[in-house]
């Protein structure tokens, strides 16, 4: 029993969401609504989880050389945001916000600004034409790069219409073929799920 | 079981497509069946069936082969690699997804195999995650592993944790803990987004051997320039099949493998059907 309740619960909570998809009878719409509130409810309850597992780590993390400043800073984070959001709320002016917008915002935007470069550092990688498929790549991205700069146009209008070609019927053959594999293959492992096949979310047994 | 759970969801179809009509046969304005997902529902049930009698006929005949798969193959040297240098190996799910995305139960199956092997030999595996739910799940299939492996006190709790579910927060402590602890092999296989490349590309620096795949197809090409080995499209899915042996979970790839013959002969029909008439439109669906 210990082993055929999940799966039965499984079972039976695949087929509602499955079913629920071809229906807008309002009574499929309010228990769709109530299913996702529960995943709202039970998502909380695993983000304290979540979050005392994270200091855990953080303090096992601040004795160890070299790791304890980042470990501190993070508890710093953990600790000041919510005493932040309790005292001032959330509201515009409030110490939270200052925080978010002033310190938060732009150390994501920092992170996020590094893509340019690591997209620059590899694309020098890929683009070494050592073989034939290589040399592909290389001829076609010098295409496209060629089409996207505003000066290419004054050269040849045939750059922009290369590129425009090698998006729409190369590319765009060989991503619709990757997205029916994954399509297909999310699919099978869904069904798997569904009739007990695939368990390793239950320990595998 | 397989074909009693298949009788069983035909049936509720039924039902449920026969409460979508009145008396007279006209569909209802709240009806209990959408109509126009009825072509969605068709082929639904069309590839439920043929992965349920696939993994049927298999349990009765013959073992399937399964085409080698690079990335997949490569998982044991990229653990023997980490074993020998001494260093960890790091497993992200990436940022995109929950747990009940097919790609991160992929993704799960793949780490079930991984963290048996790494608890055999006795080498460190890390696994951050951007949500609390993953990270409950991730824990018990690792536990589960180093069990199988007969080495239940190599599981550390506390190498499977939860960060944050800002995105760039979550790669960004990622990358701290790949130029940190310097990683002998990383695995990015799951939901991918803008992260993907920060990952990779910081792992490629600590000079790691990388296994990605993802569902995403812009996050796709980048795995493919930055890391070693790249599951692309389905090979994600096929994994625990190949990893496994497991005879139903080889069926459901051979059934996925016959529905796209059969998503391939359609477009064949309607691309020949269009070129003669190209008024009719009755693939639109």
């Amino acid at each position: 029993m210990r082993n055929k309740l999940p799966l039965i619960i499984c079972l039976i909570s695949g087929l509602i969401m499955f079913l629920q998809y071809f229906s807008k009878h309002p009574v499929s719409r309010a228990v769709y609504s109530s299913i996702l509130d529960w995943w709202q409810i039970i998502f909380a309850f695993t983000l304290l989880v979540g979050a005392a597992a994270f200091v855990k780590v953080s303090l096992k993390g601040l004795q160890k050389k070299g790791e304890g400043k980042y470990k501190a800073i993070a508890l710093a984070g953990v600790v000041v945001m919510p005493i932040l959001a309790i005292i001032g709320g959330n509201k515009l002016g409030s110490p939270f916000l200052w925080v978010f917008e002033n310190i938060q915002a732009p150390m994501q935007s920092t992170v996020f600004s590094l893509l340019a470069f690591f997209v620059a550092s590899a694309a020098y990688r890929g683009f070494r034409a050592r073989t034939i498929p290589a040399a592909i790549l290389l001829i076609s991205a010098l295409f496209v790069l060629l089409g996207r700069i505003p000066i290419s146009e004054y050269f040849s209008e045939w750059f922009t219409r290369i590129m425009f070609w090698i998006q729409d019927y190369p590319s765009m053959a060989a991503r619709r073929a990757i997205l029916i594999g994954i399509g297909l293959g999310s699919l099978t492992t869904a069904m798997r799920v569904i009739l007990g096949i695939e368990r390793t979310y239950m320990r595998g047994e | 079981m397989a074909g009693k759970s298949l009788l069983f969801l035909i049936l509720i179809m039924l039902l449920f497509t026969n409460l979508s009509f009145s008396s007279d046969g006209t569909p209802q304005n709240s009806s209990w069946f959408d109509i126009n997902t009825l072509a969605t529902l068709i082929v639904s049930l069309i590839f439920a069936a043929i992965i349920i009698y696939s993994i049927q006929s298999a349990s009765k005949g013959k073992g399937i082969q399964i085409r080698e798969i690079p990335g997949l193959k490569a998982i044991d040297d990229a653990l023997g690699r980490a074993t020998e240098m001494g260093a960890p190996v790091l497993f992200t799910p990436g940022w995109g997804g929950d747990v009940q995305r097919p790609t991160t139960i992929a993704s799960m199956n793949i780490l079930s195999t991984v963290a048996e092997k790494t608890a055999e030999y006795d080498c460190r595996l890390i696994y951050p995650t951007h949500d609390p739910v993953i990270m409950a799940v991730a824990q018990e299939v690792i536990k589960e592993s180093c069990i199988k492996s007969g080495y239940p006190d190599r599981y550390r709790a506390e190498d499977v944790f939860y960060i944050s579910s800002s995105q760039f927060g979550y790669a960004a402590a990622v990358d701290g803990i790949i130029s940190r602890t310097k990683p002998a092999s990383i695995f990015l296989l799951g939901t991918f987004e803008a992260e993907s490349l920060i990952m990779a590309e910081t792992g490629n620096s600590v000079g790691a051997i990388q296994i990605a795949g993802t569902d995403s197809t812009i996050q796709l090409a980048f795995f493919i320039v930055a890391c070693d080995y790249t599951l692309i499209g389905e090979e994600l899915f096929a994994a625990s099949g190949y990893l496994t042996q497991n005879k139903s979970i080889l069926a459901s790839v051979r059934a996925q493998d016959i529905m796209k013959i059969l998503i391939a002969l359609f477009i064949v029909i309607a691309i020949i059907w269009a070129t003669i008439d190209p008024k009719s439109a009755w693939w639109k669906f």
